[in-house]
């Protein structure tokens, strides 16, 4: 299938604004907790002058770095940029969409982390080790329990291909299944675990030994930094929008629709992710994050959750 | 305690009859002794009969002063070592060993038989050696420091600091930890050694009081409070009525603020942000409320030797009766907060706990000893007035964990709601300034009980107005060493809400 020139430009559109909208959401995460804790907060568009500020610093490099540690900033960016290029936010049917589906996701995101974690035990500070080891071992779990969702979905759609799965979760057959629920907070745990958000781990803190994601990359800055910092932004509203896409489908424009229904998905998509974006941050001020050992456990329901899910949808079809 | 053995307190007592009294340091009894009574001492100590309060020397002599668990008595034993040499209390007494690292390297005396020859405040960058005995020039290159080993297959090493990734003070942990278990933890300080001692040392008293305020920032009033009632002892100074009464005032906001931003830092450490936005905000009431009432956040040089020199007026105790009001009406909702976040226990309780046996051998003073069974407050142990005519209560719990050090916090910000309404009830009118007068030569000696445990000054006046000699005690003297000891079998990432909940001080230590 050769695409045409609309729907390139859609993807295209896409792409840009997923990048462009990325750290906003973030700020808008940190606005929320900000306020619920009565303080002003930095300004929604800080994150954009942090980025612009380590764009134009030096990037400082261990002098045993190789360069694994200096090519994986921008592997890690690029993963997750065309991962997040996968994801519908507001139209379905995107050109690259039928070029991969939600395994391939899943893939790309593993991919990138392995890598982040290569490159955190390059330069063999202790810290680099101890983040990669516990970015691991929170991996080994998630992955797993993102993997039994994408079967539920992909069986509740017949499809893993997440246009699919969005335009059949829109049609109103499927109806409420319990699987659904179980299947949307199991994605939800995983989302907060893999974003590194509170209780799993906490973007915000300075305490060196309690840290698994800033852990990582403790060691990078300048340029090398605002990558990682972007692609933390990136993955982050990757997965607000796939929540969104598979669980609240509506407003989004179908394959061929006109300009009016692509502005109507795009409404819907920036409040999508403003409320998912404010509920993340409710639930952040609300908890304590957890012991290192308890994020097994943790995650561990979620994957249990995803195969319950899995398992009840098999039971009621048997029926 | 370690030996059940004797009948309490009878050796040591005895032991101390048969010193020489010395007269010339007030308030306490202090006796001196030769080498084999300080040994039996020693040994008394080492069997529990008695706390170790502090150990000092100067140049041919060295002093402890010990709180008499029998008896609570406070003393003082002093042993004159003219060859320079005198049998070590850390070889029997391990509390005593990091002190007496700190005298070997300060005055130049040697503890013999003490178990640890590796220095401790000093890392050679001082470009002088034994700058309290007698000065000798060295280079300032730095020195390898011998850290403790830990071997077996798995274990690896995480050096921290001693610059953290967040604004705190510098000190050096070195972890061996099996995976996320920690094995060993050994802690590395003296980055902030200023050498205050050595800065008071012919220090006109007036100048060495402000120095003592600078001990440790937090507790500034404490620290001041302390120097300032060893030299009225010494001096044989009574301080106004109203000026006791506002040391107290004070001693207590200072206690409020701390307590209030120690609640809410250690659950911020456990990434629960909301406590400690709450408490920040309380705490900044009161160092506002302070800064209305005595002109100075902090109310740093506000307690000086012979009074306190800023006078409450009425605009400063409305400012505090409005902050009491606050912080009473708001401290059950966060209480609630607290109790109510299972999230925020789960990582609290059962961290990090501190056996009673270790923090009593250590005698460790403040929330710290409280939280594990050490019941001494050394504003009811060794009363100072106006404490002694205060009712107040001192919580003491068993569990000896984070929980129970913030639950210790949390009751003594409601005692000290209390004891400021009671205060500025009882507030008597009057001068504020007695003058410290000159006397030939006298040493003085006094506690107070700062928000993380007593406080310790002992000083000698030349008699023309200077300080002859000065030593100055932090709380956290005893405290460090129980943290090395805490963290054992804790995963590394609970050291952060572990040592938070310590809160021991850097300056005060390194002084």
């Amino acid at each position: 299938m050769i695409p045409n020139l609309a729907d390139l430009a859609v993807q295209g559109a896409q792409m840009a604004l997923v990048l462009a909208a990325a750290p906003l959401v973030t700020g808008l995460v940190r606005k929320v907790k900000a306020r619920l804790m009565r303080r002003r907060g930095p300004p929604l568009l800080q994150i954009y002058r942090d980025l612009a500020r380590l764009l134009r610093k030096e990037a400082v490099v261990a002098d045993n770095a190789s360069w694994l540690f200096r090519a994986v900033p921008f592997l890690v960016f690029a993963a997750t940029w065309v991962a997040a290029a996968l994801v519908p936010t507001f139209a379905t049917g995107l050109t690259f969409s039928w070029s991969a589906d939600l395994i391939a996701i899943v893939a790309l995101l593993g991919s990138a982390r392995f890598f982040l974690a290569l490159a955190g035990m390059d330069v063999g500070t202790s810290f680099g080790g101890i983040g990669a080891s516990r970015e691991v071992m929170i991996a080994t779990i998630a992955e797993p329990a993102f993997i039994m969702t994408v079967f539920t979905l992909a069986l509740v759609a017949g499809s893993t291909q997440l246009s699919t799965v969005a335009a059949a979760m829109a049609t109103g057959e499927v109806g409420l299944r319990v699987s659904l629920g179980l299947a949307l907070i199991a994605l939800v745990m995983v989302a907060v675990a893999e974003n590194g958000r509170v209780p799993v781990d906490n973007p915000a803190t300075h305490l060196e030994l309690t840290m698994v994601h800033e852990a990582m990359v403790l060691e990078y800055s300048g340029r090398h930094l605002a990558m990682i910092e972007l692609a933390a932004s990136l993955k982050l509203t990757l997965y607000l929008s796939l929540v969104a896409c598979v669980f609240v489908p509506w407003g989004l424009a179908g394959p061929g629709s006109g300009a009016l229904a692509h502005l109507i998905g795009l409404a819907a998509w920036a409040g999508k992710l403003a409320v998912a974006a404010v509920l993340l941050g409710l639930f952040e001020t609300s908890v304590a994050k957890m012991r290192v050992f308890r994020v097994p456990d943790f995650l561990g329901a979620a994957l249990m959750l995803g195969l319950l899910a899995t398992l009840l949808l098999f039971v009621s079809r048997s029926l | 305690m370690s030996a059940p053995d004797t009948p309490a307190g009878s050796g040591l007592a005895h032991l101390l009859d048969l010193g020489r009294p010395i007269g010339d340091l007030r308030p306490w009894a202090a006796v001196e002794v030769g080498a084999a009574a300080w040994v039996a001492i020693t040994e008394r100590i080492a069997a529990g009969e008695a706390d170790l309060l502090a150990l000092w020397g100067e140049p041919g002599v060295v002093r402890l002063a010990l709180f008499d668990t029998a008896t609570r008595r406070p003393a003082v034993v002093r042993l004159s070592c003219p060859e320079g040499r005198y049998p070590s209390v850390g070889a029997l007494h391990p509390p005593a060993i990091r002190p007496e690292r700190a005298i070997r390297e300060l005055v130049g005396l040697e503890p013999v038989g003490l178990p640890d020859g590796r220095p401790w405040l000093d890392h050679g960058r001082w470009g002088v050696r034994t700058p309290l005995g007698t000065p000798e020039a060295s280079s300032d290159a730095g020195e390898p420091y011998a850290f403790l080993t830990a071997e077996g297959e798995g274990l690896h090493q995480i050096p921290v600091g001693p610059v953290h990734a967040g604004i705190i003070e510098p000190g050096h942990f070195r972890f061996t930890a099996n995976g996320e278990t920690v094995v060993r933890l050994e802690e590395r300080l003296g980055y902030v050694h200023r050498g205050l001692e050595g800065l008071m040392t012919g220090a006109p008293i007036a100048h060495a009081a402000t120095l003592a305020g600078r001990a440790s920032g937090d507790s500034t009033v404490a620290c001041g409070l302390a120097f300032a009632r060893a030299v009225e002892a010494a001096a044989g100074t009574e301080p106004p009525p109203r000026a006791v009464w506002l040391r107290a005032l004070m001693a207590e906001l200072e206690r409020l603020a701390n307590h209030l931003g120690d609640v809410g830092a250690i659950c911020n450490d456990a990434a629960f942000a909301l406590m400690h936005a709450h408490t920040g905000a309380l705490r900044e009431r009161v160092l506002r409320a302070s800064a209305t009432a005595f002109g100075h956040r902090l109310m740093m040089d506000r307690v000086v030797p012979g009074g306190v020199v800023a006078d409450l007026g009425a605009e400063g105790a409305a400012a505090i009766r409005a902050l009491v009001g606050t912080v009473r009406a708001a401290l059950p909702a966060l209480v609630r907060l607290y109790d109510g976040t299972p999230s925020l226990q789960d990582r609290t309780a059962g961290t990090g706990r501190a056996t009673a046996a270790l923090v009593a051998r250590f005698a460790c003073g403040g929330p710290v000893g409280r939280a594990s069974g050490r019941a001494f407050d050394a504003r009811r142990d060794l009363a100072y007035p106006p404490y002694g005519s205060l009712a107040f209560t001192v919580l003491v719990l068993t569990a000896g964990d984070v929980d129970a050090r913030v639950r210790v916090r949390i009751a003594e910000i409601e005692a000290s709601l209390a004891l400021v309404d009671e205060i500025l009830a009882a507030l008597p009118e009057g001068a504020l300034l007695a003058p410290v007068e000159r006397p030939a030569t006298g040493e003085g000696i006094a506690v107070a009980e700062a928000f993380r445990g007593d406080v310790l000054a002992w000083v000698r006046l030349a008699g023309d107005g200077t300080v002859a000699r000065c030593h100055l005690r932090d709380a956290s003297w005893f405290q460090w060493p129980v943290l090395e000891a805490a963290i054992e079998g804790n995963i590394v990432a609970d050291f952060p809400l572990l040592n938070k909940s310590f809160n021991c001080s850097y300056a005060g230590h390194d002084l």
